[in-house]
C-alpha cells in the first residue's frame, strides 16, 4: 500500500433545515471550500481528481435513489470513477477509508470523498422512524422502533454493571456543547450545564433531550492524495500545508444487528480475542478485568461496542498506536448519544472496560483552555470531540464521518484559528489524531488514525 | 409544575398557492433578482405496501399465535438464540426449534420511551426490555407491561417476568409482551 495523504477538506454549516439549496448544491459548498483551501481553481483541479467517493445513509430521506451520481454530475466530475457508500450511521468514516484505500491500492492519485444528508424533507418523528429502519424489521423495529430507545437500554444495562451516572454522562454534552459555542460550523451554540441536560425533556430514561444529537442537513468533503497526486497538484499551482497530514491507519469492525443476539464471552476470551495492546500488557487492568468477571460482567454484552474495539486495534496495530490515551492528542468520536461516547471511551481503549463514566467526568477528554463550569479533577490528556462532536455540531450522517476527517485534518494541520475564526478549540501542537464512525447499535464502526508527519 | 409548551406542535401541511409571485419582465435584472428568491417547497406524498416474508423464521411467529414462545437451538454445542435464527453463527449447522415459554425469565436491561417513531407516538410511553432467560444465551426484544413507567428505577433489572400473549394475532414480535412474574 501507498502513504496516503489528506491535504484539505471542507464542511457545510450544519443546520436543522437547509431549504435554500438541493443536497448537490450543500455538497459544492464544501467541496469548493476544500479546492479554494489550497489554492486551486474549480476547472484545474476538475482536471487533475481521479475520481470520488460518495457517502449517504438514507434513500428515504431524499425519497431519490442513485444521489451520489447527481452530486457526481453536479460537481462535474462526470465521467470519473465514483461510487456510493453506505453503512449507517458509519458511513462518512467508510467513506473516507474507501477514499483511502482508492489512493492506498495504486487506483487513484488524487480522491475527493463527499458525503451529505438531508434530513429535514420530512418530520421529526417520521425521520426517527426511517433511522429506526436500520433495525431489524421482522424483529426489532416492531417492538418498538427507536433509538434512543435502544441507546437507553444499553445506558441501563452499562449504570446496573458499572454504577455509571446520568450526571456522568450529562458531562459529555457539557463538554461537547461546550466545545461547539466556538466552532462555527456547528448547528448548536449554547452553553449548558449538568443541570441543563438533566432537566431538559426525558426522551428514553434516562437518556433526556441533551443526551442526544439532533437530525441535521449538511456536507463535508475531503481530498485525499498519494505522493505522486500531491506533486500533480502542486505542480498546477495547489498550496498544500506542511508538515502533511498522513492516514496511518485503518480499522473497520461489525456487529449482529440485533444487540439482543449479541454474545457475553468469558474473561479467556476476551483477553485474546478482543483486549488492547495496552489492556493485555498490564497487569493492573488485568487483575481489574479478572474481578469484574468473576462478578459476573461479560463481553461485549449490550453495553459495549465489540466493533468499535475491533476497529481501534486494527487502526492502532496499523498506525503503531499502543497506548491510545496517551499516544492520540484527539479523538473526533461518533457521540450520537452522551452514553455512547462513554462506551466508545472503554472501546478505543482511553480508559478501562467499565470504567467510561468516571473517565468522562474525570476531565482528561475536556480541552484545557475552555470553561465548561465544572470543577474537573484532571487535566486534559486526550481530547475527545474537540469540535463538538455529533450533540453539538449535528448528524446529517452521511456527511458526518467526513466531517471528523476535515476537522482532524484543520487540527493537525495546525490551522483551526483560520476555519474557525477562533484558536480556542486547537489542540495545542497536534501531533496524531483518530476518527471513529459507529453505525446503528454498533452495526459497522470504522476508526482512522491520521497524523503530522515530521 | 411541570414546564409548559411555548411552540405550537406544527405539520408540514400549508395552504395551496394559486400563482407564486415572479417578476412581470425577464429582463436582466430581473433575472438576477432571482438570485435572492426564497425556495418552494413542495409536500411529496410515498405511500407504500410491502408483502414481508418471515421466510425460516415463520414458525417463531405461528408459535406466539398458539401462546408459545419458540427459540433456536444449535443441536451439537447447544448454543441458543432468543431470537430465532436458521443456522448457528459458530458451527453454520441448521439450528433446530426449542420451547422457551416457560423458561425462567428476568429484565436484563429496560428503556421507558417518552417519545418514539412516528409509528409508535401513540404507544408512548411504553417500556421497551432485553430479556434473558435460563439456558438461553441471547436476548430478547420486547414490551413490559404492569410496571409504572412515570417511575423507571435500576432495580427492574433482574425482575423475574413471564410471557404474554396477544388473544388476537397481529403476526408481529409484540404478539408476546412480558410482565413481572405473578401478575393476574
Amino acid at each position: 500500500m501507498r502513504p496516503v495523504y489528506a491535504i484539505s477538506g471542507g464542511v457545510s454549516k450544519f443546520a436543522k433545515a437547509r431549504p435554500d439549496k438541493t443536497f448537490q448544491a450543500i455538497i459544492k459548498e464544501a467541496y469548493d471550500y476544500a479546492i479554494q483551501d489550497i489554492g486551486l481553481d474549480f476547472p484545474t483541479f476538475t482536471r487533475i481528481v481521479d475520481g470520488s467517493v460518495a457517502s449517504y445513509f438514507s434513500d428515504h430521506f431524499s425519497r431519490q435513489l442513485m444521489a451520489g451520481i447527481m452530486a457526481q454530475d453536479y460537481l462535474g466530475l462526470c465521467p470519473k470513477p465514483s461510487h456510493r457508500v453506505e453503512g449507517g450511521g458509519a458511513t462518512g468514516g467508510l467513506c473516507f477509508q474507501e477514499a483511502w484505500k482508492s489512493v492506498a491500492s495504486g487506483h487513484m492519485d488524487v480522491c475527493v470523498a463527499y458525503g451529505f444528508e438531508t434530513m429535514s424533507h420530512v418530520e421529526t418523528w417520521k425521520g426517527n422512524e426511517f433511522i429506526a429502519l436500520a433495525s431489524d424489521v421482522s424483529f426489532d423495529y416492531p417492538v418498538g422502533g427507536f433509538y434512543s430507545g435502544y441507546y437507553a437500554m444499553m445506558v441501563t444495562r452499562h449504570m446496573k454493571e458499572f454504577g455509571t451516572t446520568p450526571e456522568q454522562l450529562a458531562h459529555v454534552s457539557v463538554k461537547n456543547y461546550g466545545n461547539a459555542f466556538h466552532n462555527p460550523y456547528a448547528q448548536k451554540s449554547q452553553r449548558i450545564s449538568i443541570q441543563d441536560v438533566r432537566n431538559s425533556p426525558m426522551v428514553a430514561w434516562p437518556l433526556t433531550r441533551l443526551d442526544i444529537c439532533v437530525m441535521s442537513d449538511g456536507a463535508a468533503a475531503t481530498i485525499l492524495v498519494s505522493e505522486e497526486g500531491l506533486k500533480k497538484l502542486e505542480d498546477a499551482g495547489a498550496q498544500i500545508p506542511r508538515p502533511l497530514v498522513k492516514v496511518t491507519g485503518i480499522g473497520r469492525g461489525t456487529d449482529m444487528m440485533r444487540m439482543a443476539d449479541r454474545p457475553h464471552v468469558d474473561y479467556d476470551f476476551f483477553m485474546e480475542n478482543y483486549a488492547t495492546e495496552q489492556e493485555k500488557n498490564s497487569d493492573e487492568t488485568k487483575a481489574y478485568y479478572k474481578k469484574l468477571w468473576d462478578h459476573g460482567t461479560r463481553y461485549p454484552g449490550v453495553h459495549s461496542f465489540r466493533a468499535g474495539r475491533t476497529a481501534g486495534n486494527m487502526a492502532y496495530k496499523h498506525a503503531g498506536v499502543k497506548d491510545p490515551l496517551k499516544e492520540l492528542d484527539f479523538v473526533e468520536l461518533h457521540d450520537a448519544y452522551t452514553s455512547s461516547e462513554i462506551q466508545t471511551y472503554e472501546d478505543m481503549g482511553l480508559c478501562n472496560y467499565g470504567e467510561g463514566g468516571a473517565f468522562a467526568e474525570s476531565g482528561k477528554a475536556f480541552l484545557p483552555n475552555i470553561d465548561y463550569g465544572l470543577k474537573l479533577k484532571d487535566k486534559t490528556v486526550c481530547a475527545v470531540n474537540p469540535s463538538g462532536g455529533l450533540i453539538a455540531c449535528g448528524h446529517p450522517v452521511g456527511a458526518t464521518g467526513l466531517m471528523q476527517g476535515v476537522f482532524a485534518i484543520w487540527q493537525l494541520q495546525g490551522t483551526i484559528k483560520k476555519h474557525f475564526r477562533d484558536d480556542k478549540l486547537q489542540v495545542k501542537d497536534a501531533k496524531r489524531g483518530a476518527i471513529h464512525s459507529h453505525a446503528g447499535t454498533g452495526t459497522y464502526v470504522s476508526v482512522s488514525v491520521l497524523e503530522r508527519e515530521g | 409544575m411541570a414546564k409548559l409548551p411555548s411552540q405550537r406542535v406544527e405539520s408540514l401541511g400549508g395552504f395551496v398557492v394559486h400563482g407564486i409571485p415572479f417578476p412581470a419582465n425577464t429582463d436582466e435584472e430581473s433575472l438576477q433578482f432571482l438570485k435572492k428568491m426564497a425556495p418552494i417547497q413542495i409536500e411529496q406524498e410515498y405511500k407504500i405496501m410491502y408483502l414481508h416474508s418471515y421466510g425460516q423464521d415463520s414458525p417463531w411467529f405461528a408459535g406466539l399465535t398458539n401462546k408459545r414462545l419458540l427459540a433456536s437451538r444449535d443441536a451439537k454445542s447447544g448454543y441458543t438464540y432468543a431470537n430465532p435464527r436458521g443456522h448457528d453463527v459458530y458451527s453454520g449447522d441448521a439450528t433446530n426449534w426449542i420451547d422457551i415459554t416457560n423458561v425462567p425469565a428476568k429484565i436484563h436491561a429496560f428503556t421507558v420511551c417518552y417519545f418514539g417513531s412516528e409509528e409508535f407516538l401513540p404507544d408512548c410511553p411504553f417500556v421497551l426490555a432485553l430479556i434473558e432467560f435460563e439456558g438461553v444465551n441471547t436476548l430478547l426484544l420486547t414490551r413490559i407491561m404492569g410496571v409504572d413507567p412515570a417511575a423507571p428505577a435500576l432495580d427492574w433489572i433482574g425482575m423475574e417476568v413471564q410471557p404474554r400473549f396477544l388473544r388476537n394475532s397481529k403476526l408481529k414480535p409484540t404478539d408476546v409482551y412480558f410482565v413481572p412474574k405473578g401478575s393476574e
